[in-house]
């Protein structure tokens, strides 16, 4: 019998073996080979006698013990085994639990978290504002001045508060750049997510409420590139690495120069369909460096600061990325949309 | 708009393929909406000539058309009202298909079988013009395939061009643009015409009464003969997504697509007086527009009136009918003007009338290049309308509109777009475009002074030229780059990370988040019990039936719940964290504007086969706040006695942080169940979002649990009903002291014996010592303490 015998008495693997026994038969299986007649430690056991006169007590107390340790073991198993012979089989888990909900964030506030994620990894803080605005946050400080043509294009919801068209359902998220250059000295690094409103009925493809998430960035030596820079920075982090971004010249009257950013079209990689118009693009939303007008309004000196800013749809995103359509899915409530995500 | 290719190429001599321009128009900042090649799909259609219309004898509003379509005469019923004896039109025989794929069939119309159809602009896939049946021009050659008479070969580039750019909404623009980026000529020839006869003034008169809104006012008399246009002329205008309608119009037409200059002939003869004045309207004036309808006017609305004072046009917008050209007009007026784009732009928006002239004016046209326009359409009448052009225009221009100079510094243009680019290359930029640099003199460093043309109107500040060098570089060519951010950091506010705990308690609640739209109709608010006194309303909303800004958000998840009830959906747990809106304080102007939490649970709560389906009820809703203020750590939350709108006053309470009322939960009443069509039992919270927020938190000092034996002790005691458990819980704790570690009521239980109006609540109290075990004595002590404090406070009697 060589020395290393008592390795073969191995607690740990005979207790996982035993753990692992499912009926009382695969048990008693198992109980003849570990601990009976034949077994490894009833081998041990008998040749104790060839076993020079030191080891015999060494060897005789490892075997015992290991006997005992293992019955036990099987015993405590058979007594959690008896119950399930004696009705058949295990409890069904598949009837399911006590019935407790599962809650659900709305698609539009996890897409609102994962890009004021991505922004405050980007070194940003997230600022709020009011929905009812005045027309000078939505419009005047933003370089729309009355009567600008622009002003047409937003289809603005007025209140009953006010001098006539002077208090507004905001209609971008744009007057929160306002608010935040009015009370905050640069440097400035916000993002700013929120609810707006235009004068739409809700349905397939208009809602009179969305959502909007802008961008501002405003410091010293802020640059174009550093625009072009940052949107791609943000189109990696949430579309993935492999997306191109470009921007093309476009106006707006709070911007200047003014841009729209694209991406390459997720459905099609580029390659044009139905889509993106067959343009491989597909519009995420307008940018550009904030026009010396605004800071002049808000008292900052353009010729110490300059700045950026841009602005996109909040439902856009979950729209490309899933293919939710219509928009007034995101407001009809209906609960298994709720639920879905 | 709409650029053929064929045409852009008359300025500049365009190589590239489609797809390489459309890629440079986008980049350019002329956004290509769509890439058409109108003839891909259509095959055999004709051009053929109607020979004689006749009454459809089965029908008053469609009739016969014989026509001659070169290879032989058919005929085909047609309902378009514009055919006459004589047109030439495109002619769709059975077999031939249109755009989209469609093969046409022979079809049986009141009765008679068409032999094909006569085609109008949308059916050819050209533009949206469903009006009539498109006119080819007289001289289009009888039997020949309409792609070819049509150049329907041709590209069409579809353009969004932004409200700054007038000088684009036109082919010379548009060339100018792709010839400056691909480092092309551009060619526009000056118009040439040949003038003869009695000089126009000699003949009428212009007066300018409001020149603050008309800088510029120029008339040409032309003698003309009309008629169709020519193929050529035609063909352009319906590429371009115009539908031909005569010469004289056609041509004005024309130019405005060619050199953004939109012009408008009147009938000489008919114009009373001989003369026009353009003045503003009075308010309350009426005209009818050249469309038929009758437009009410206000003293911001220009008119073109005859010398007489008659309005004959909303100046710049759209032209009267009395002085229309018409077919027997023999000599016009061709007025070629200026106008002020931002009353143009206010006029158009509110008569709600947009012409392609508006779209340009509203931009802002070249004062300087009217008289250019107007010469190029008498060049062209005297081509196709036998034009003859009588000379010396008469041109009021009182105060000329001159360009800016603007001072550009090159190290603040590099600045901004983040690349270096050298004096030189920033010039070579601009010259292109047309806009002059003016060298600095000796010793003027880099500086030097631009001047853009006056078709260039965006062109004002130095920031404007930095835009036209990115643009001419490449948005997407210059380097990007993040910000050198030093000393900021980024992050949540702890508003803003508790805002999203309270959504993420909800959620594990078992809540699914809603977002119902913020605007609310006066019979919600009315279903709902709550008084629209207070609350702000939307003047102009499109959709006037729900005008509110709501004051609370559950009459908005009561729709939801009812939208859900109907798709068979009752059972539902819901909530929304949102704005809500009440009328401001005197003196205040934006209103008193807060966050809500609001949860609503519906119908029954699902456990079955575990356990058996039971009703939601109060306690559901009293767990959701529960979780909150335990997630928040409040110090102090309670529910007191009290009822809100919409909810059962017999099953609600008031709910308090730091004494503080904040909101409500309990059971929605069963009237405003029935009210919103909702089945089943709702309960629900509604709160103040920074009332809770703002609440005191739990002292987080850490407490070293203690290890020694706990002595649990039972207390019953019979309550007046209008004692709150609560209330016994708080007097427990006081009474008991330091060493309650945890007390709850386990037990309650009514009786004929207690009688009415009171009821049996038992505590289970667990005390212990953090250093000792409590004797006999010291549990004795704290358990007499703890009865005698709930008798005095509470009217109550411990039970045996």
């Amino acid at each position: 019998m060589p020395a290393d015998a008592l390795a073969e008495l191995d607690l740990d693997a005979a207790r996982a073996a035993v753990g692992a026994a499912g009926t009382l038969d695969e048990l008693e299986d198992l109980r003849k080979r570990l601990v009976g007649k034949q077994s490894v430690a009833a081998r041990v056991k008998q040749s104790i006698k060839d076993l020079p006169a030191d080891r015999k007590p060494v060897v005789g107390k490892a075997v015992s013990e290991y006997t005992a340790a293992v019955t036990t073991l099987l015993d405590e198993r058979h007594a959690d085994l008896v119950p399930v012979e004696a009705t058949g089989t295990a409890l069904d888990l598949t009837l399911g639990g006590h019935g407790r909900m599962r809650g659900h964030l709305h698609l539009v506030t996890q897409c609102r978290r994962e890009l004021e994620d991505v922004f405050v990894s980007l070194g940003y803080r997230v600022e709020e504002g009011p929905e009812v605005e005045d027309d000078w946050h939505n419009f005047e400080a933003l370089n729309f001045p009355p009567g600008h043509p622009a002003r047409a294009m937003q289809d603005t919801l007025y209140v009953n508060l006010g001098e006539p068209e002077q208090v507004l359902l905001r209609t971008h998220t744009s007057p929160v750049q306002v608010r935040v250059m009015e009370t905050q000295k640069p440097p400035i690094y916000s993002v700013m997510p929120g609810r707006t409103y235009r004068n739409e009925t809700l349905d397939a493809r208009h809602s009179p409420v969305f959502h909007q998430i802008e961008g501002l960035a405003v410091d010293r030596g802020i640059t174009f590139g550093d625009l072009a820079g940052t949107l791609e920075a943000f189109t990696s982090a949430y579309f993935g690495k492999q997306l191109q971004s470009r921007l093309i010249p476009s106006f707006f009257p709070f911007t200047e120069p003014s841009a729209e950013f694209s991406i390459t079209c997720v459905f099609c990689d580029g390659a044009g369909c139905r889509v993106c118009s067959k343009t491989g693009w597909i519009e995420l939303g307008g940018c550009g460096m904030v026009d010396p007008n605004v800071f002049r309004k808000v008292g900052i000196d353009p010729e110490e600061y300059s700045g950026f800013a841009f602005g996109f749809g909040l439902e856009r995103m979950p729209m490309l990325r899933y293919g939710v359509e219509p928009i007034k899915t995101f407001f009809d409530n209906d609960i298994r949309f709720l639920t879905q995500y | 708009m709409r650029a053929p290719l064929s045409w852009i190429r008359e300025f500049t001599p365009l190589e590239a393929d489609p797809v390489t321009i459309a890629s440079a128009l986008d980049n350019l900042g002329l956004e290509v909406e769509a890439l058409d090649a109108p003839g891909a799909e259509i095959v055999g259609v004709k051009v053929a000539k109607a020979l004689d219309v006749r009454k459809h004898p089965g029908a008053d509003k469609v009739r016969l058309v014989d026509i001659d379509f070169g290879d032989g005469t058919t005929t085909v019923v047609c309902g378009a009202p514009n055919v006459v004896a004589g047109m030439v039109m495109p002619y769709a025989p059975v077999g031939a298909t249109l755009p989209g794929g469609f093969t046409l069939t022979p079809k049986k119309i009141r009765g008679i079988v068409s032999d094909g159809m006569l085609l109008s602009p949308r059916e050819l896939g050209l533009s949206d013009d469903h009006g009539g049946i498109l006119g080819l021009g007289a001289d289009a050659e009888l039997g020949a395939d309409v792609r070819d008479v049509l150049d329907l070969h041709d590209v069409v580039f579809d353009l969004a061009i932004t409200p700054n750019r007038p000088d684009a909404m036109s082919m010379v623009g548009v060339a100018r643009e792709l010839a400056a980026h691909f480092g092309l000529p551009l060619r526009v020839p000056p118009p040439v015409i040949d003038e003869s006869g009695a000089p126009t003034a000699s003949e009428v008169t212009v007066r300018i009464d409001a020149p603050e809104r008309c800088a510029r006012f120029t008339v040409r008399r032309i003698g003309v003969t009309m008629g169709e246009s020519p193929a050529w002329l035609a063909r352009r205008l319906t590429l371009a997504g115009m539908r031909p309608i005569s010469n004289v119009v056609d041509v004005t037409n024309y130019v405005l697509l060619e050199r953004g200059q939109p012009l408008h002939a009147f009938d000489l003869d008919r114009l009373p007086g001989r003369g026009l004045v353009v003045r503003l309207a009075a308010d309350g004036e009426r005209m009818t527009t050249l469309d038929g309808v009758e437009r009410s006017l206000t003293a911001e609305d220009l008119l073109v009136c005859d010398a007489e004072g008659r309005p004959q046009a909303i100046a710049g917008i759209m032209g009267g009918s009395v002085a229309e050209v018409h077919e027997a007009t023999t000599e016009i007026l061709l007025e070629a003007a200026y106008f002020q784009p931002m009353g143009i732009s206010r006029s158009s928006k509110r008569l709600g009338l947009r012409s392609e002239s508006s779209a340009r004016f509203e931009r802002g046209v070249d004062p300087n290049g009217v008289l250019v326009g107007s010469a190029r359409a008498a060049e062209l009448l005297r081509l196709v309308a036998s034009g003859h052009v009588a000379p010396e225009p008469i041109d009021e221009y009182p105060v000329p509109i001159v360009p800016a100079r603007i001072t550009v510094r090159v190290p603040r243009v590099e600045a901004l777009l983040g690349v270096e680019l050298g004096a030189e290359r920033v010039k070579e930029t601009l010259r292109p475009l047309e806009i002059e640099i003016e060298e600095p003199g000796a010793g003027g460093g880099d500086d030097f002074v631009a001047i853009p043309p006056t078709f260039r109107p965006d062109l004002e500040r130095e920031i404007d030229i930095v835009e036209e060098v990115a643009r001419r570089v490449g948005f997407n060519e210059i380097p990007r780059t993040l910000p050198h951010t030093t000393g900021v950091s980024g992050g949540l506010t702890l508003r803003q990370r508790e805002r999203r705990l309270v959504e993420d308690v909800m959620v594990g609640f078992g809540a699914a988040e809603a977002m119902t739209v913020p605007l609310i109709a006066v019979t919600d608010l009315e279903r709902f019990g709550l008084s629209i006194d207070a609350t702000v309303e939307v003047t102009n909303a499109l959709r006037a039936e729900e005008p509110i800004l709501r004051p609370a958000v559950l009459p908005g998840l009561l729709k939801a719940a009812a939208y859900n009830a109907s798709q068979g959906l009752a059972d539902l747990a819901l909530f929304e964290l949102g704005h809500v809106f009440m009328a401001p304080a005197a003196g205040v102007l934006l209103p008193d504007e807060r966050d809500h939490l609001t949860v609503l649970l519906a119908g029954a709560v699902t456990r079955a086969p575990i356990e058996a389906d039971r009703p939601v009820d109060v306690y559901d809703a009293v767990d959701a706040l529960d979780a909150i203020a335990e997630a928040l750590e409040l110090e102090d939350l309670r529910l007191v006695s009290g009822t809100a709108p919409g909810f059962d006053p017999a099953r609600g309470a008031v709910v308090t942080v730091d004494g503080d009322p904040i909101g409500h939960v309990g059971a929605i009443a069963g009237s405003v169940l029935d009210a919103f069509g909702i089945p089943g039992p709702a309960v629900a919270i509604e709160l103040d979002l920074d009332g809770l927020l703002g609440g005191t938190r739990r002292d987080r000092a850490f407490r070293l649990p203690s290890r020694f034996p706990a002595s649990n002790i039972d207390l019953a005691f019979v309550l007046p009903e209008t004692v709150h458990a609560a209330d016994v819980e708080r007097t427990l704790r006081t009474a008991a002291g330091e060493l309650l570690e945890a007390v709850r009521a386990f037990d309650e239980f009514r009786s004929d014996a207690l009688g009415a109006g009171r009821r049996s609540l038992a505590f289970a109290l667990r005390f212990r010592a953090p250093d000792r075990t409590l004797s006999d004595t010291e549990i004795a002590t704290a358990r007499l303490a703890c009865i005698d404090a709930v008798i005095a406070a509470h009217a109550a009697e411990l039970r045996g």
